[in-house]
């Protein structure tokens, strides 16, 4: 312990959550039981919370939904901790390109147009996101990929199969697939998502293919996990995913 | 209601005259047309339901067979009359379309009977059954009366887990904690279905399937929680996608009291054909128009895709020809909820006096409609803090300008189909703003030549100036330049262009014959 009128020090390799002292390891919670509403369903929010590793878990609000469904907000200290110094030197931010960035890199290193396809594929209904990133208009003042010289866009728009995406894909001979989902429910998207990987193996096309894809619950990780080469969550801009594919492009030409 | 928003009655009125020139000019070019789902939309009101050892609809079935024959430009009714007289006819027109899945019965081969005949006798079969479902229409609207509903604006609802049983415990909570209408959300991929499955289901993505069975298992659960605490609770469902039409009979015999009606919708976001959605949007508001069910249209959506403060004119023009195209199925002012949305992204300095400004305007513009506001979703994203910050506003803006409907807010819009407990604190966030300003609309002027008039007024301006286009080109074509949420779609392309059939001599739809420009409640 540090002497009084002291400043404690962050430990980066046993990270706790923070809410007004260090390592007090204070979340905030919420969810719902089916279980009916009263003492025995409060009773048992906290002792789940418990079993979750929480200290002193304490229900600070609890109401009945419909019969025998109770919602909870909880609080409680987190036990344990996190190793944030061995995380932060891996490389996970990347440096994003401004557009004329893009463009001029693009020009210098790559010299055509790169082609990319893009679509929400299987029963996705949502275009929302695929057109925020290919669409002349973009989002928030961002336009998408169709805006910019370095690159030749189709969007194939939603409720696209797998198969008809990677025929275009190969037809117009595209650098690049963009995949959207948005719907995610019993997690639809993963499934969605590995089909299509496995449609483009089987066609043997990995390789010439750079594979992305986004939405609001697809992050990097599970894309690369995926087999993907890359993911894009909720705030991503066009610019961010047109910094990775010129980069990305660039470096299998000069592998080549 | 006295104008807050110094409107120029006579742009107001130059804005209905283009509206009707518009929807009298999709009238004529839709005009010698039908749909498979038209057709089906027939068999189903002429009793015909269930699936056959291929889940294929039965309705599906009968008019698929008379269209493999190159048949259908008569009409589906034709050969159900023909065969409905015919000595060794099955007897009704499901025993028929039995007969005819079993591969015992071919329509088009039977002898033909006079056409008066033929006419008379399927004319008189549709007649008694359209008459038995408004019976039960009637007990439902005595329901209703009986157990009373809150005040507008009636809090709508959405619930979409796939699964129907979880709908149910969703639409209870939904019930339990103030919501007066719920709707389900039908699953993403049915809209391009081109018929409408069978039986309960209950796995689905982004909504559950509208299904007859989905329907009654619904209705049925918040009928018991109505009589149960004595406040009734409306359900709502989806006329939209490739089988519109027959959705909206399915309505009718379940006894739902809305259904969101917008070919507008398929057409922009599912790419489906527009002569296509439209011929299947005039038979499915005619449909809800007759049965007195609250239609709710979607021009709310144009704002997902085009810029709120943009593109705000492109949506109230939308309602005047929306209303419009509703008034010539037959559906009246009263049952036309039009759509709007709280759509301007958060930075925006004074957001809040333009969303003031627009609402009020729907409202000053159409005030016998009931109006269907919309909650922010575009610009909504993992925050939900912020999120229910932003529906805090436009709980106040619906309280204060009065509308007939809320689609509610839910904090964890944009991130999820969101979980049963958001839906209750968006109803409670909603609940508490209705109550605080419940009033406060009374006790409104606004400033002449103020932020809020001003906008309006430019809303309006630019509105006409898009109906003078539209009617000047037609719908068809202003649709092809993108003027709605500026996504362009061609009359010739799209999804369920096939389904389109040009009517032969001798064409009739004994449904429509007695729908148009009457109702069930006269």
């Amino acid at each position: 312990m540090p002497e009084p009128g002291t400043r404690k020090r962050v430990d980066l390799a046993q990270v706790k959550p923070y809410a007004d002292h260090l390592d007090d390891g204070i979340v905030q919670m919420s969810f719902t039981l089916p279980v009916p509403y009263g003492l025995a369903a409060r009773r048992a929010a906290q002792e789940l919370a418990a079993k979750m590793g929480f200290e002193h878990p304490e229900v600070v609000h609890y109401q009945e939904l419909t019969d025998g469904y109770t919602y909870f907000v909880m609080f409680g200290e987190a036990t344990q901790t996190v190793d944030y110094a061995s995380l932060s030197d891996e490389g996970f931010d990347i440096e994003y390109m401004r557009e004329d960035e893009i463009e001029v890199f693009a020009d210098e290193r790559i010299g055509r147009p790169i082609v990319v396809v893009g679509a929400a594929t299987g029963t996705d209904t949502h275009s929302v996101g695929i057109d925020a990133m290919l669409n002349l208009k973009g989002f928030h003042g961002h336009h998408g990929l169709e805006g910019y010289k370095a690159f030749q866009t189709h969007n194939l728009g939603s409720q696209v199969p797998n198969s008809v995406l990677v025929s275009r894909a190969i037809d117009l001979n595209a650098d690049a697939i963009l995949v959207s989902q948005t719907v995610t429910q019993q997690n639809l998207h993963i499934a969605n998502l590995t089909e299509l990987v496995e449609i483009v193996e089987a066609e043997g096309r990995r390789k010439q293919l750079i594979l992305t894809c986004g939405g609001p619950r697809v992050s990097n990780e599970l894309a690369k996990e995926l087999g993907y080469d890359a993911g894009f969550s909720k705030g991503t801009y066009p610019h961010h995913v047109a910094s990775f594919i010129v980069r990305e492009l660039s470096a299998r030409m000069a592998e080549e | 209601m006295s104008s807050k928003l110094d409107l120029d009655p006579g742009v107001i009125a130059s804005c209905r005259a283009a509206a009707a020139q518009i929807a009298a000019q999709v009238g004529e070019e839709i005009d010698g047309h039908t749909t498979v789902s038209v057709e089906r939309t027939v068999v189903r009101l002429l009793g015909v339901d269930g699936a056959n050892e291929l889940e294929a609809p039965l309705p599906n079935v009968l008019v698929d067979h008379v269209r493999d024959h190159g048949e259908l430009g008569r009409g589906i009714a034709y050969w159900l009359g023909n065969a409905l007289l015919h000595d060794e006819s099955p007897g009704t027109p499901q025993q028929i379309a039995e007969a005819v899945d079993a591969g015992e019965l071919d329509l088009c081969a039977l002898p033909r009977a006079q056409d008066d005949a033929i006419r008379e006798r399927v004319t008189r079969e549709c007649d008694q059954r359209l008459r038995k479902i408004a019976a039960r229409m009637a007990e439902r609207r005595a329901l209703r009366e009986r157990l009373g509903e809150s005040p507008p604006p009636l809090r709508y609802v959405l619930t979409a887990t796939g699964n129907v049983y979880e709908d149910v415990v969703h639409g209870l909570a939904v019930a339990e904690a103030g919501g007066d209408i719920v709707a389900v959300i039908r699953s993403t991929a049915q809209s391009l279905l081109d018929y409408v499955p069978y039986g309960p289901t209950t796995e689905g993505y982004g909504g559950t399937f509208a299904t007859q069975a989905n329907f009654a298992i619904m209705r049925a659960a918040l009928d018991e929680w109505s009589v149960a605490n004595g406040r009734y609770v409306r359900l709502s469902s989806f006329c939209s996608g490739l089988c519109m039409p027959e959705i909206a009979a399915m309505g009718a015999i379940e006894g739902f009291d809305n259904m969101v009606n917008d070919a507008l919708y398929g057409i922009l976001y599912r790419d489906i054909n527009p002569v296509r959605g439209l011929i299947d949007q005039r038979v499915s508001r005619m449909v809800n128009g007759w049965f007195g069910v609250v239609i709710n249209t979607g021009e709310d959506n144009y704002l997902r895709t085009a810029d709120a403060i943009e593109a705000a004119p492109s949506v109230t023009a939308s309602q005047f020809i929306n209303r419009q195209l509703a008034l010539d199925s037959g559906v009246p002012d009263e049952q036309i909820a039009l759509g709007d949305a709280f759509e301007i992204d958060t930075p925006v300095v004074n957001s809040l006096l333009l969303e003031w400004a627009q609402a009020q305007l729907t409202r000053e513009l159409f005030p016998e409609c009931p109006v269907k506001y919309m909650p922010p979703t575009r610009h909504m994203d993992g925050n939900l803090y912020r999120t229910h910050a932003a529906d805090s506003l436009f709980n106040l803006v619906t309280i204060a300008t009065g509308q007939g409907i809320q689609t509610i807010g839910v904090p964890t819009e944009g991130i999820f189909t969101p979980h049963v407990h958001d839906r209750v604190i968006g109803l409670e966030n909603v609940n508490y703003t209705f109550a605080a300003a419940r009033d406060l609309g009374e006790e409104i002027e606004f400033r002449r030549g103020g932020i809020i008039q001003t906008r309006a007024q430019e809303v309006l301006a630019g509105a006409h100036e898009l109906l003078e286009r539209i009617a000047d080109v037609g719908l068809f074509a202003a649709l092809g330049e993108g003027v709605f949420g500026d996504v362009p779609r061609r009359d010739d392309e799209g999804r369920g262009t096939e389904g389109i059939v040009e009517t032969a001599d001798g064409y009739f739809n004994p449904a429509s014959e007695l729908m148009q420009g009457a109702s069930s409640l006269a």
